[in-house]
């Protein structure tokens, strides 16, 4: 089977432990997480795991299963690049004196549709969100000027499909 | 304020008193119907003893010498009965101590609740004495964990921990409780935990999937059912039994399922897997329709899964939907308990004899018999063979004893010939294959069945894995059968070397104490035989006992384990020498 890129998605209660338990079905797997993100989701008191990785669909469904038998995992899903909309966010500072002497860069900032968010005396910020290819382009057009810091956030993404979870929280409550 | 996620049952009788947390723990071990626990003390759970020694009429505690002990007693005492098994130890190495018995619990799907006491609240995280960080450490091998760091969360956490541990597929849970909050004193109340949000333990079954199933087995014309721990474990022993005499289809189980069906039941047809019955092994590869109940496609199981009943339909019938398609590729899945699963399957299915197919098996029994069997049990050479013994223990105990297990080649022949008769008689070590598991497991296993005959069968090695566990035969009588096995060697790592290393012994010959003495040291009846007729004699004695017993049985030295599927090989690459 071809290695391809899948964003899991995981909902689940708030648990401190669980962050552990789910990584440690990766490393029992020698399998990398490319990219994790923690956050709220859309209900309350849930949250939203979302772990990209880059192997076969076989080893991300075995995946999924392990992490959905986790006591506090609601539902967990997998999805591939087309059955999502995602994106990732990257900071780039780079010397301020760039900004005025070479023209180009501001060429760069604009074409890749991202912003200038702040200007010091000695650094500039330019933020930019988008897919992981757009962000690894400008990143080469940037390089040969020199970054001085560069991060890039975990992937975030939300599924073309509906996620019924809502729903089935609340068969919980009308099974009472 | 939060929303409820558990659901508990409520308790009409509900009182709310002030007590310490420690004390609360009582309360919740009593009202999840617990009277007896294993365990060892420790500074970090002190007060929860000091409770032990308060409730004593109500609570019994026994003294295990290891903490190892203490967990593998527990899965015993739940394996033959049922019920969540419990354990406790103190912080640091008492709670690390638990974890190869987790482990083992985890992969053999036994319910067990470990308490562990921790440092207290302030003192997380500064590398105090005797701080680990076991939520951490027991995370892989436990179905859920939590660390407990306020007396109030007591209640709700416990009863979350006894649900989560016996409902669905049954696992271990472990508990860790600070200090403070055993000290500290709190409005008590307790409700059973009837559901957790986030947790479906029993898929409910799907009635297409279930006619899918019996479509494909009503067509079959060599139809072979592999069952394992899951119809134990779904108490559907009944239902295994009638469907196996309604379709005529021939049965297996692997090492976890022994017992669910009685051993001489015409159609059960013995073990599946590396040291299984040559037939059942054979025939996977040439069945058409493969029935698996509650079993979960392990490796020693299958061999080589790329030549795994490659020609065969099958049918997986499984509680947890994550062993689908894991291993195997399941062409119907039936999700749910086995009970209720098989209950639906059942009156779908036509009656069917399978006479030919049935006689295909016969035909490989045949072989097996004359060229493994008969010498295992009916040797003809001077030297004792470990197969004699356990034939002997058949026929002593006409087959009602609880056989409990260690690991190693004494394993997989007390698996092979024991007879069985009743559920829950056969407990090992499967998944994890854990030396030193039998003998605390046996006494486990007698607590919880005591008007049962409980024999355990160990190697010399795994007996010193746990040996000290005499102690807590000697102090508190338990009439457990103790049969050494001793072939003064790691017996089965040795036919490992004899066969696939050249013959390169590496530190498996073990020079053995005089195991009687020991046990005498525990005041324990002891004998050694090394005879066929005190053999005979030793366990006719053994079986008349009312007492604790050890039997030393000196068996030849360099016997090997067939049939066997050398690791890795295909099922039907069965070596019968
Ligand atoms: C805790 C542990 N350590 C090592 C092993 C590997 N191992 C499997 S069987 C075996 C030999 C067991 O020897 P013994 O208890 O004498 O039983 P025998 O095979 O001789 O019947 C060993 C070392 C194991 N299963 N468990
Ligand atoms: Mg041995």
């Amino acid at each position: 089977m071809e290695k391809e890129w899948f964003t899991i998605s995981v909902y689940s209660e708030n648990n401190v432990g669980l962050l552990n338990r789910i990584s440690g079905i990766f490393l029992k797997r020698h399998i990398n997480i490319e990219s994790l993100n923690v956050s709220k989701s859309e209900i309350e008191g849930v949250s939203k795991f979302t772990i990209v990785v880059y192997t076969t669909e076989k080893w991300t469904r075995n995946i999924v299963g392990q992490i959905e038998k986790q006591i506090e995992v609601i539902k967990a899903f997998y999805h591939t690049d087309e059955e999502t909309i995602y994106q990732e966010s990257v900071l780039f500072k780079i010397a301020s004196n760039l900004l005025f002497d070479e023209r180009q860069i501001q060429n760069i900032i604009k074409d890749n549709n991202s912003q200038i968010v702040t200007v010091a005396r000695d650094f500039f910020v330019i933020a930019k969100s988008g897919r992981r290819n757009e962000i690894n382009e400008m990143y080469d057009q940037l390089k040969p000027f020199g970054i001085m810091q560069f991060v890039r956030t975990g992937r975030i993404s939300v599924s073309k499909e509906e996620m019924p979870i809502t729903a089935l929280l609340n068969e919980f409550y009308q099974d009472k | 304020m939060e929303t409820v996620k558990i659901k508990t049952e409520v308790n009409p009788k509900k009182t709310k008193l002030k007590i310490s947390g420690a004390e609360a723990i009582i309360h919740c071990l009593l009202a999840e119907g617990v009277d007896l626990l294993y365990g060892y003390p420790g500074g970090a759970i002190m007060p929860v003893y000091d409770e032990l020694y308060k409730f004593q009429d109500k609570l019994t505690h026994i003294l295990t010498r290891h903490e190892q002990g203490a967990t593998h007693a527990a899965q015993g005492y739940a394996r033959v009965s049922g019920r969540v098994g419990v354990a406790m130890a103190t912080s640091g190495p008492g709670a690390t101590n638990l974890v190869t018995g987790l482990a083992d619990a985890q992969i053999d799907s036994t319910p067990m609740v470990c308490i562990t006491g921790q440092v207290t609240r302030h003192l997380l995280g500064s590398d105090a004495f005797q701080e680990t960080d076991i939520i951490g450490i027991s995370t892989p091998v436990t179905k859920w964990n939590y660390q407990i760091t306020e007396a109030s969360e007591i209640p709700e956490i416990m009863a979350k921990a006894f649900y989560i541990a016996r409902s669905g597929r049954p696992g271990p849970v472990l508990v860790d409780i600070t200090k403070n909050a055993q000290i500290d004193e709190f409005e008590f109340s307790y409700e059973k935990c009837t559901a957790v949000r986030s947790y479906n333990p029993e898929p409910k079954p799907s009635v297409p999937a279930i006619e899918a199933a019996a479509e494909l087995i009503n067509n079959a014309k060599k139809p072979l059912i592999v069952w394992g721990q899951g119809v134990i474990l779904g108490k559907a022993e009944e239902e295994l039994k009638a469907l196996v005499e309604k379709s005529g289809v021939p049965a297996a189980w692997t090492i976890m399922g022994a017992s669910a069906l009685d051993s001489e039941h015409p159609l059960n047809v013995g073990m599946v897997g590396m040291h299984g019955n040559y037939a059942p092994n054979m025939l996977t590869n040439e069945c058409d329709v493969l029935i698996a109940i509650g079993m979960r496609f392990d490796d020693r199981v299958t061999g080589s899964l790329d030549t795994y009943a490659k020609q065969a339909k099958v049918i997986h019938f499984e509680i947890d939907k994550a062993e689908i398609n894991k291993n195997v590729h399941a062409d119907v899945a039936v999700l749910g308990n086995s009970k209720d699963t098989l209950g639906l399957l059942l009156p779908m299915i036509n009656e069917n004899k399978h006479e030919a197919w049935h006689n295909e098996f016969k035909e490989y029994y045949k072989i097996e018999f004359e060229q493994v069997i008969n010498n295992d049990i009916h040797p003809t050479k001077e030297g004792l063979t470990m197969g004699e013994v356990i034939e002997r223990i058949n026929v002593e105990s006409e087959q009602k004893a609880v056989i409990v297990t260690d690991v190693g080649q004494h394993q997989m022949i007390g698996c092979r010939y024991a007879k069985f008769k009743q559920s829950k008689s056969n407990i090992t070590s499967g998944g994890l294959g854990t030396m030193g598991f039998a003998l605390p497991a046996a006494i486990g296993a007698k607590m919880g069945a005591m008007e049962r005959e409980v024999v355990a069968i160990i190697g010399d090695g795994g007996y010193q894995m746990t040996i000290q566990e005499l102690g807590v035969i000697f102090q508190h009588k338990v009439p457990v059968k103790i049969v050494v096995l001793n072939n003064d060697h790691l017996g089965m790592v040795r036919q490992w070397q004899e066969l696939f290393f050249d013959r390169r012994y590496a530190s498996t010959v073990m020079v053995n104490p005089d195991f009687v003495k020991i046990a005498e040291g525990y005041s324990i009846e002891a004998k050694r035989v090394s005879t066929r007729e005190d053999l005979k004699i030793a366990i006719k004695e053994m079986i008349a006992s009312k007492e604790p017993y050890f039997l030393e049985v000196k068996v030849e030295k360099e016997d090997n384990v067939f049939p066997m599927i050398p690791s890795g090989a295909s099922v039907s690459e069965v070596r019968l020498k």
